[in-house]
This record gives C-alpha cells, sequence and structure tokens, in this order.
C-alpha cells in the first residue's frame, strides 16, 4: 500500500481527488454548516427579513418547544419510523427470507422479484399506484374489502402512510436477512430440527444469536431513511390537517409555503443531529464487527 | 402428513399467497390502467385501447419532461460516474494522510446529509446564486450528493484490481493517465458499470430536489411534472397518468431487469444498487 505502484504521485492524486470533494463541500459539507447559521437567524422567503436577516440566536429552537405543530411533526416522525420500519419491514423482511429460504425456486423469484419492484420504482410512481388502491371511489382495496366510500388516506392517513412504507422498504430487510441467514451453520438448524424445536424457538434460539449485529445495523439503516423519507408528501401531503405531518414535510411545509427559512432551517438541523447520532452508532458498530 | 403438518402446509400457503397479492396488487395497476379506455384508479380487466397513448404524446410537456429527466440524470450519472472513478482511483492507490478518516468521513456525510435534512440551505443556496431553474446545476447538487457514497463503492472495485497489472505497464514506459485510460479502467468496468446504474436509478427517481430547485414547468423532469398532473385543476388527470407513469418506470424497470439478469442483485456496504 505505501509503494506508489501506479506512479500517480501525491500531487496527481490529489489533483484526482480534488473535483470530487470539491462538490461534496459544495452541496453536502457547506449546506449542512449553513443550516446551523440560517437556523440562527430571522432569514424568509419573503418579505423585510428576506432581504436584511438578522441574527436572533437560538430563538428558533426555543419557539420549536413551543411549537405544538412541531411537537405533533415529531411524534408522527416517531411513530411513522416504530410503524413501519422497525417493525413492519423488519418483521415482514425477516419472515420473508426465512420461509423462502425453503420455498420452491419459482415461488421465490417471483416473491422477491415483486418485493424488489415496489422498492426499485420511483417514489412519485408508487405514490399513485398506493393513491389508487387507496381512493374513496373506486380504489381496489374498497372494492376488495367491500368497504365502499372509506377514504383511506383521509380517515387513516398515519396507518396508511405505514402500511405504504412497509410495502415500499421490505425488499432492503429482506435481501439483507437472506444474505444474512445463508451464514448460520446448517449443522445447527439440522439439530434444532432433529431436537423437536418449533420455528418460532429455533429463530430466538439459534438463528437470532447469529444474526444480532445484522439486526441492528438493519433497524438503524432503515430507521434513518424512513425517517427522512419524502415520500409521505406525495401521498398525503401532511394532511388532513397536519394529521401525518412527518418531519420532512413540515421542514418543507415551513420553509417553501410559509418562507420561514430561518425557523425551518433550525428543525432541519435538529433533524441533522438524529442522522448524525444514528449514522455514528452504526459506524461504530460496523469497526466493532470489523 | 399428520394434520399438526397440514395445519402448517396451509398456514404457510395463505401467508405466501396474502404477501403476494399485498406487493401485486398496487402493481397491476400499472399494467392495466395505460390500457383501459375508461382508465380509473380501481383495478379491473382493462378495454383495450392505446388512445391514451396517443394522448399522453400530445400532452403539451410530456415528452420534453422526459427530455429534462435524461439531461438532468446524464449530469448527474456522468458527473458522479467521472469524478467518483477519479477520487476512488487516486484514495486506492496513493497513501495520501487522513485517508481512512476521510473515506469514514465520506459515508458518514453520505448517510446523515440527506435531501430532506439540506434542503432549506441547498434551497436558499441555489436562490441566491439565481440557479433556480437550471437543470444543470441541479443535476451537480444531485450529484454531490451521490458521489460519497459512488466513491466508497468503487474503491472497493478498484482496491481489488491487482497492483501488478499497472506495474507491468509502468515498467513499459505508460503514463499514469494511459495506465488508468487502458489498465485500470478496463478492468474495474463491473464496478463503474454498477455505479453507473446506481447513478442513473437514483437520479432519475429523485423527486425532491428537481422539484425544489425546478420550477418552471419547461424545465422539470418527468418526476416533477408527473406530480403536477394531479394538482391541475385539482383532480388527477387519468388519462395521462397511467401511460406516463409507465412510460417513466420503464428505464428504471430495464435496468433492474437486466442488472439482476447479469449480476444479481447484491450489497455494497448498506447502499441499495
Amino acid at each position: 500500500m505505501a509503494r506508489d505502484t501506479s506512479g500517480l504521485g501525491t500531487a496527481r492524486a490529489v489533483g484526482f481527488i480534488a473535483p470530487a470533494l470539491l462538490l461534496i463541500g459544495v452541496f453536502l459539507v457547506f449546506p449542512a454548516l449553513w443550516t446551523i447559521y440560517i437556523g440562527l437567524t430571522d432569514y424568509t422567503l419573503t418579505g423585510t427579513a428576506s432581504i436584511a436577516p438578522s441574527f436572533i440566536g437560538v430563538d428558533n429552537f426555543l419557539n420549536a418547544l413551543d411549537d405544538a405543530l412541531f411537537g405533533n411533526a415529531l411524534w408522527l416522525t416517531l411513530v411513522f419510523v416504530m410503524g413501519s420500519a422497525v417493525i413492519g419491514q423488519n418483521l415482514l423482511g425477516f419472515t420473508l427470507a426465512w420461509l423462502l429460504r425453503s420455498a420452491r425456486p419459482t415461488v421465490r423469484r417471483v416473491v422477491e422479484g415483486l418485493v424488489l419492484l415496489s422498492w426499485i420504482l420511483p417514489s412519485v410512481v408508487v405514490a399513485y399506484l398506493w393513491i389508487a388502491v387507496l381512493d374513496r371511489d373506486g380504489g381496489t382495496l374498497n372494492a376488495l374489502l367491500g368497504t365502499s366510500g372509506t377514504a383511506w388516506l383521509v380517515e387513516y392517513p398515519m396507518a396508511a402512510l405505514i402500511i405504504f412504507n412497509t410495502w415500499r422498504g421490505t425488499a432492503f430487510s429482506m435481501m439483507l436477512y437472506s444474505s444474512a441467514l445463508a451464514a448460520v451453520p446448517p449443522s445447527q438448524l439440522e439439530t434444532a430440527r432433529t431436537v423437536g424445536a418449533s420455528g418460532w424457538q429455533t429463530v430466538r434460539d439459534v438463528v437470532f444469536p447469529h444474526i444480532r449485529g445484522h439486526v441492528l445495523t438493519n433497524t438503524l439503516l432503515i430507521s434513518l431513511w424512513t425517517a427522512n423519507d419524502f415520500t409521505p408528501f406525495l401521498l398525503t401531503a401532511g394532511g388532513p390537517n397536519h394529521e401525518s405531518e412527518t418531519l420532512p414535510i413540515f421542514i418543507y411545509q415551513q420553509a417553501i409555503a410559509s418562507g420561514e427559512l430561518g425557523y425551518s432551517a433550525a428543525i432541519s438541523f435538529l433533524l441533522l443531529v438524529v442522522n448524525l447520532v444514528v449514522a455514528l452508532v452504526y459506524l461504530l458498530l460496523l469497526r466493532k464487527r470489523s | 402428513m399428520t394434520p399438526r403438518q397440514v395445519l402448517r402446509r396451509t398456514v404457510y400457503i395463505v401467508f405466501i399467497a396474502v404477501v403476494l397479492a399485498f406487493f401485486a396488487v398496487p402493481l397491476l395497476w400499472l399494467a392495466s390502467a395505460p390500457f383501459d379506455s375508461d382508465p380509473g384508479l380501481g383495478l379491473r380487466w382493462p378495454d383495450w385501447t392505446l388512445d391514451n397513448w396517443r394522448i399522453t404524446f400530445e400532452h403539451p410537456y410530456a415528452l420534453g419532461s422526459l427530455l429534462n429527466s435524461i439531461v438532468l440524470c446524464a449530469v448527474a450519472t456522468i458527473v458522479t460516474t467521472a469524478l467518483g472513478t477519479l477520487a476512488a482511483y487516486a484514495l486506492s492507490r496513493v497513501r495520501i494522510p487522513g485517508r481512512d478518516a476521510l473515506l469514514y468521513l465520506l459515508l458518514l456525510l453520505s448517510s446523515v446529509v440527506t435531501g430532506t435534512a439540506a434542503m432549506v440551505p441547498i434551497f436558499v443556496m441555489m436562490f441566491q446564486l439565481g440557479l433556480i431553474n437550471s437543470q444543470y446545476a441541479t443535476g451537480l447538487v444531485i450529484a454531490g450528493g451521490m458521489l460519497p457514497a459512488a466513491i466508497f463503492i468503487l474503491k472497493d472495485f478498484i482496491d481489488s484490481v491487482p497492483r501488478s497489472y499497472e506495474e507491468s505497464a509502468r515498467v513499459f514506459g505508460a503514463s499514469p493517465t494511459q495506465v488508468l485510460l487502458h489498465v485500470v479502467l478496463p478492468i474495474a468496468r463491473p464496478g463503474i458499470a454498477t455505479i453507473l446504474v446506481w447513478a442513473f436509478v437514483q437520479a432519475w427517481g429523485n423527486f425532491l430536489l428537481p422539484f425544489l430547485l425546478l420550477r418552471d414547468v419547461e424545465a422539470q423532469p418527468a418526476a416533477v411534472l408527473l406530480r403536477t398532473l394531479r394538482d391541475e385543476g385539482g383532480s388527477a388527470n387519468l388519462t395521462v397518468i397511467p401511460v406516463f407513469s409507465l412510460l417513466y418506470a420503464i428505464p428504471v424497470v430495464a435496468l433492474y431487469l437486466f442488472v439482476s439478469k447479469r449480476y444479481g442483485f447484491r450489497f455494497h456496504g448498506g447502499i441499495k444498487a
């Protein structure tokens, strides 16, 4: 590693890295840092404070504590992450990975194909697919359940979003657990079967100890993605009456719709800090395992 | 089979059937509605017609927005792949002080600074620079977000290219640029192809950044136009939406089929590829 076998030379190497770092610096590092500054001002999209914003210190953060809508967004984000990622995607992903091991190749291919397809399609398209399923008049779900006239996205917005996001993101957990399960020694599974352990006992006592690290990794990653997911905006736009306004949507509404750039930057900064904590825990775990 | 086994088997079959229905039902609409003479939101066997396609092609912005998507994606994908490969190669081959820390920092950044968490500063920055409605600038913003992950994955690939090839090329007097172009790139091709596909799919599906930064309908990519088709006049344009959704989804599905057939789906440090 120490020898420069390709004859690149440090100067040229730095030249190779510089353009990428420049873009990352301008569009990733700088915005992250600038959020802190904007969050300390009363900057707005229009009006006098848009021309000459003044420094107001931590007022935005104090205001957030008093803002019932912010508390609401925080709570809904938590519900969304717990329901659709920690429980929904995790459980369905694991169950599918576990059951499909012994399934017929055709069944396995079809199920995996459909699950993956729901994951790779563009978010605007899947949003329409689910609007069609959940629509009040003539939606497929109402036709199937015979509950004609139920506007699922209006009456049960969070439940609908949780089901939607479980559908949308299960593929990742399924694939991660599939590869994790391949590392469980078959001899131990065989032993469990000969002593007559039930499926649940096998999972708990034989499989789980082997994949504990994967469970943690998976949960952290999907929680991070779910908390930052903007797709709910495409389904409910936060409504009705803020009932499904998760943090990303709240930030968008404050920044673009209301023009409160300073305030929304302060909220973004809080989201960044939460992301940072989750990502640091993840990296520490990765390091510990390798 | 004992009754217990029969029961287990039945539960298993029912579960798989329910899962299949859960994942398939929403997708079926994409196959039926575009060809239905009276497309609704419900699922039904279509009354076959291609009229919707003609009407979609006549929509003033439909084809233009697909073209915009291609421009946006091309900028983001090419910049990500080219700059990512250069950086990954240099990081793989030359010991630069603080390299490992830099790589970890990059990985951290790519997951922490998401489009959602950074939308306010990015919007303000582009607004102040007068770059709202610039497709190239939006492409660069998207590329900036994808580069850390791209560098991380590409470095993994390039690390596995044997150095002896480069050494022999050097012995025969090749310049470093020639080594990169004629030795490293051809061998690292699977990795570069992975990044090309990954970046394209990411950029093609990206909604939030174009939605924020491209306010003019003439400049909007398919993702944003598809969304606005619903807002026009409050009700959804059900003739155009299904066809356009399908048109817009086809490149992604085609790439997915190609990749899964050729390489199978694999994991690279927890990043979807």
